[in-house]
């Protein structure tokens, strides 16, 4: 799935990484816990959905090749986890959806789970 | 090749950093993805570690032409028990670190599924030694 048909059905903002908006996502992980994101085994292209926002978010993904995020809730991104994540070709989205709605939009209009 | 970062405890804004040079290098020198990976996230759960639980550390990388060795010594309350910080769901993490998204119980038994070779080693009251080696 496209990140702008993503944003456009959660009314999301792409908040950094605006030249990645091409990217394609095959599958999305929903949580809060870190150590559960990395210990995903997969090669597809993933998008994490998280209300947790802070640099460790961004580091998790960065460890895990995880280059979308979305952060539910209308969580404020930080300008160190915009600096991080431009340094790691990420693309950050917010929405104020909750994590339960923004999970179940997206799986409802396609995007599956990693498990 | 061989390097070697400090790692400060409590400081949590820079956990990570030296996880990401490693995954930088590891990159540059053409190492398969999924090997970095791999590499990269038994490190950075180390060294989240060290943040988390110790009071200061330091990390050596070895990165030779088909392995990774990394070693991680740090000062620190040591772990009594070895054999139960390796059970999935067994931790001693603070509120703080819980709230960082860490502390389930995790990091030691994905450390393992991520190394060819892990060896975990503590004194009470000393410090513990995590060396992680993996092949190309």
């Amino acid at each position: 799935m496209k990140i702008q048909e993503i944003t456009s059905l959660i009314s999301g903002t792409v908040v950094e990484g605006e030249a990645f908006i091409d990217r394609d996502i095959d599958c999305a992980f929903a949580s809060d816990l870190m150590s559960d994101v990395l210990t995903l085994r997969t090669d597809k292209s993933v998008m994490l959905i998280t209300g947790l926002c802070n640099t460790q978010t961004i580091r998790t993904c960065e460890m895990s090749d995880i280059k979308v995020v979305m952060f539910v809730r209308g969580k404020k991104v930080t300008e160190e986890m915009i600096e991080l994540a431009e340094d790691n070709d990420m693309l950050l989205i917010t929405t104020d959806f909750s994590l339960y709605r923004t999970a179940g939009i997206l799986f409802n209009a396609g995007l599956p789970g990693v498990y | 090749m061989h390097f070697e970062y400090n790692v400060e405890g409590g400081d949590f804004t820079n956990a990570g950093t030296t996880s990401s040079k490693v995954k930088k290098m590891m990159k540059q020198l053409g190492v398969d993805p999924a090997i970095v990976k791999r590499t990269v996230v038994a490190l950075y759960e180390a060294e989240v570690n060290i943040v988390a639980h110790a009071y200061r550390g330091v990390i050596y990388v070895d990165l030779e032409d088909t392995s990774v060795s990394i070693k991680l010594v740090d000062e620190g309350p040591g772990i009594p028990d070895i054999n139960q910080a390796m059970q999935k769901g067994y931790s001693t993490a603070s509120p703080q670190v819980r709230e960082m998204g860490f502390g389930a119980g995790m990091g030691l038994p994905n450390m393992q599924s991520n190394s060819d070779k892990l060896v975990v080693n503590s004194v009470v009251g000393k410090g513990t030694t995590v060396e992680i080696v993996n092949y190309f």
